[in-house]
């Protein structure tokens, strides 16, 4: 069974899923682009600096096409929904807002590259696995969005995975350094896979797989990488700053949704 | 013909980062809609991402304003079916070998490797600098043996 827009229109229940659903989508890409977008000019490298901003640009695309996708269920304006929107009502996992590192932007930024490839990494390969199983979904508009944003993702996924696993069989402190990302990442990495309170509507109309299904396809995509290079995957992931699902969210998200709707918030019906 | 005259005007709209090539030969153009007093345009976006379709939006719309019955003209963005960088006519790999960018391969390995040859000389003894390149669409190469970077469009391809 697939369902067209006008189907979701017609049922509230399956509309309000994939609305939640979508929330979930839209504010993970929408915040992980706005932290990709604070390395520009702190990258490495000027050739990663070039990638990384293009990679957060189809990031931050992919967040506008979920936000017009709920804008089509009549959740409200795509704008208005990046935005304007109170961090209590924010989906996004937490391990995607968390800050780059200590300082800011314009003051001292001391960031931890490890962290960024680690995360990002990670992201990419949850991300992967949620598009594919996307692409089946019974909401068509979503399906059809997913097999756009595949393709711009395999770039993304390759990226990561070279300067995660260069990093890592570097040894020496670039080892140790990603070991203590991983530990970091790992620590809150639950939180991407969960689909918070109402988990079992999403899977009720199978609009994508189940969280359970999700985490193993991950791991046995993430397994060779992690054995190849010689690491351990905890047994365990954890969501130790709470269920961004439901709401819950760090001081560092709220940071930066001031930062970032800053211009927006001085006039919201500016025309930009 | 109202078709004709829009196909043409719709020549004329050139990729506002890559001037040589229109966004007819870019493949962008999925449907034309002609109503008795409206005319839909469908186009389809290379990059989600890509910060040029509101500009290419109104200049289509600017193009085509002139013909008569297409004053009131529509553009509207989809992304079913998805570009696909084999949507580039061969005028328009042409086109963007006149600029400077080599056109999509055709051909990518399993492994995801894919090889361009030079626009300048046609070598094919290149390398890649970087994937990702001044625009989503682009990645950043080096000619071996004319010794000049170049760019070469990604591929995109729904078998990624």
């Amino acid at each position: 069974m697939k369902y067209e827009l006008d189907d979701a229109l017609k049922n509230k229940d399956l509309r309000d899923a994939a609305v939640e659903l979508l929330f979930q989508l839209a504010d993970d890409d929408f915040i992980i682009a706005y932290r990709g977008s604070e390395w520009l000019g702190l990258a490495p490298h000027i050739e990663e600096d070039v990638a990384f901003s293009s990679i957060s640009q189809d990031t931050m695309g992919h967040a506008a096409m979920f936000y017009q996708l709920l804008s089509d269920l009549g959740a409200g304006d795509p704008d208005h929904l990046a935005h304007a929107r109170p961090a209590a009502e924010r989906k996004n996992a937490i391990l995607l807002e968390k800050v780059n590192g200590p300082g800011t932007y314009l003051n001292e930024p001391h960031y931890d590259w490890a962290f960024a490839v680690v995360r990002n990494y990670f992201y990419a390969q949850v991300k992967k696995v949620k598009i594919e199983s996307l692409k089946n979904s019974t909401y068509q508009p979503l399906g059809e969005a997913a097999v756009k944003i595949n393709m711009e993702l395999y770039y993304h996924l390759l990226h990561w995975k070279t300067w995660f696993s260069q990093l890592v069989s570097a040894g020496s402190e670039a080892r140790i350094r990603m070991e203590a990302a991983m530990e970091k990442v790992f620590d809150e990495l639950e939180g991407l896979f969960t689909m918070g309170s109402q988990a079992d509507e999403l899977t009720k109309h199978n609009l994508i797989d189940s969280e359970e299904a999700l985490r193993t396809k991950w791991m046995q995509l993430m397994s060779p990488v992690f054995e190849s290079l010689d690491l351990k995957m905890p047994a365990q992931f954890g969501m130790e700053s709470g269920n961004g699902r439901n709401g819950e969210h760090t001081s560092d998200l709220q940071t930066a949704l001031d930062t970032l709707g800053e211009v927006y918030n001085s006039d919201p019906a500016a025309s930009w | 013909m109202m078709r004709d005259k829009i196909i043409e005007a719709l020549q004329a709209v050139k990729d506002p980062e890559i001037d040589s090539v229109s966004i007819i030969e870019l493949g962008m153009l999925e449907e034309l809609e002609i109503g008795a007093d409206t005319v839909l345009i469908k186009l389809l976006p290379t990059f989600m991402g890509c910060p040029a379709l509101d500009i290419i939006k109104n200049n289509v719309i600017k193009a085509v304003s002139t013909i008569e019955g297409a004053e009131n003209a529509e553009v509207k963005f989809i992304f079913h079916p998805p570009w696909t960088s084999d949507r580039v006519t061969e005028m328009g790999r042409e086109k963007l070998k006149e600029f400077g960018i080599a056109p999509p391969p055709r051909h990518i390995a399993e492994t995801g490797e894919w090889q361009a040859d030079c626009p300048y000389c046609s070598s094919t003894y290149t390398t890649m600098e970087n994937l990702f390149g001044p625009t989503a669409c682009r990645s950043i190469l080096y000619c071996k043996s004319c010794k000049n970077p170049f760019e070469a469009m990604k591929p995109v391809s729904t078998l990624m």
